[in-house]
């Protein structure tokens, strides 16, 4: 894998916080990608309104596939199996409803406004997730 | 209407900042998890970029009365970190390091012609569902004004 310039990075997550300010300055919303998932497939009954959520939900592909198309097309790489996937989903299906958001939400949305819940939330999926790669790659060997 | 407009133009400019900074990629979230391997910084120079805007937006949020499109603005209390909360985030970390995917590069992943997007997410909305008929409260954060 080629490592990625840190300008185009910083710039693709200047555009992610930018996308998360004016949800929130415009419609007054979290950009929470799980939650806004939920709503959507009306798995949950609350967050915003459906059509709000849904518009969210259909945007997002379309902003992928512009930037795939006309910008950088990119090379996803993904070494899990079919079951690994499947135990992934599972897990961060139930873990985001559980704990109320994944990376978007705590990570983007809710420490960039010092909340404790998501500052907490955040260093814990990341912990988790580091032990989860660590256990895998080098004491497993997957 | 409008808020609907405004949700479809703020989902494709996040979708499009997943794709520039190749987080829509599992072995380039992995490569930052993977601290004893080849570590990527990647992700760490795209979530410090996304904090900037998104922390000044809950800056000038103060100043506001309102948002520009809503009556009021729909932010959860800061409430106390519950056992939930951490067992729920421990279980997305999990996962996350499992496939690499977590919600939304997995949903740009449907269309970028990964079908292991397809898999995961089709997984992800079990999960949800199982969460859904487990029976506890609903988990719903108190947000400073009831949702309309």
């Amino acid at each position: 894998m080629e490592p990625l310039s840190p300008f185009v990075a910083i710039a693709g997550g200047l555009l992610i916080g930018t996308a998360a300010a004016l949800l929130l300055l415009l419609n007054g919303r979290i950009a929470g990608v799980s939650g806004m998932l939920a709503t959507t497939t009306r798995i949950d009954s609350g967050g915003p309104p459906w059509r709000q959520a849904a518009a969210f939900i259909v945007g997002l592909p379309l902003g992928a596939v512009l930037i795939a198309t006309f910008v950088r097309r990119p090379d996803l790489v993904i070494a899990a199996s079919p079951v690994a996937l499947v135990v992934a989903g599972l897990l961060v299906g139930f873990g985001t409803r559980l704990g109320n958001g994944c990376t978007s939400g705590h990570g983007v949305c809710g420490m960039a406004r010092l909340s404790p819940r998501s500052i907490l939330a955040t260093l814990t999926f990341m912990a988790t997730a580091a032990l989860t790669v660590f256990v895998a790659r080098h004491l497993v060997g997957i | 209407m409008r808020n609907d407009l405004a949700a479809l133009f703020v989902g494709a400019i996040f979708g499009a900042g997943l794709v520039l900074s190749d987080m829509v990629n599992p072995a380039r979230v992995q490569a930052f998890l993977d601290v004893a391997g080849r570590w990527d910084p990647t992700l760490m120079f795209v979530m410090g970029a996304a904090l900037v805007p998104s922390a000044l937006a809950y800056l000038v949020r103060r100043k506001l009365v309102r948002p520009v499109l809503a009556s009021h603005f729909f932010v959860p209390e800061n409430a106390a970190p519950d056992r939930r909360l951490l067992t729920g985030a421990a279980l997305f970390g999990v996962g996350w390091g499992i496939a690499g995917f977590c919600p939304g590069p997995a949903l740009a992943g449907l269309v970028l012609g990964a079908w292991q997007a397809w898999l995961f997410v089709a997984a992800m909305f079990a999960g949800m569902i199982a969460h859904r008929l487990l029976p506890t409260p609903a988990n719903a954060v108190p947000t400073t004004q009831s949702a309309n």
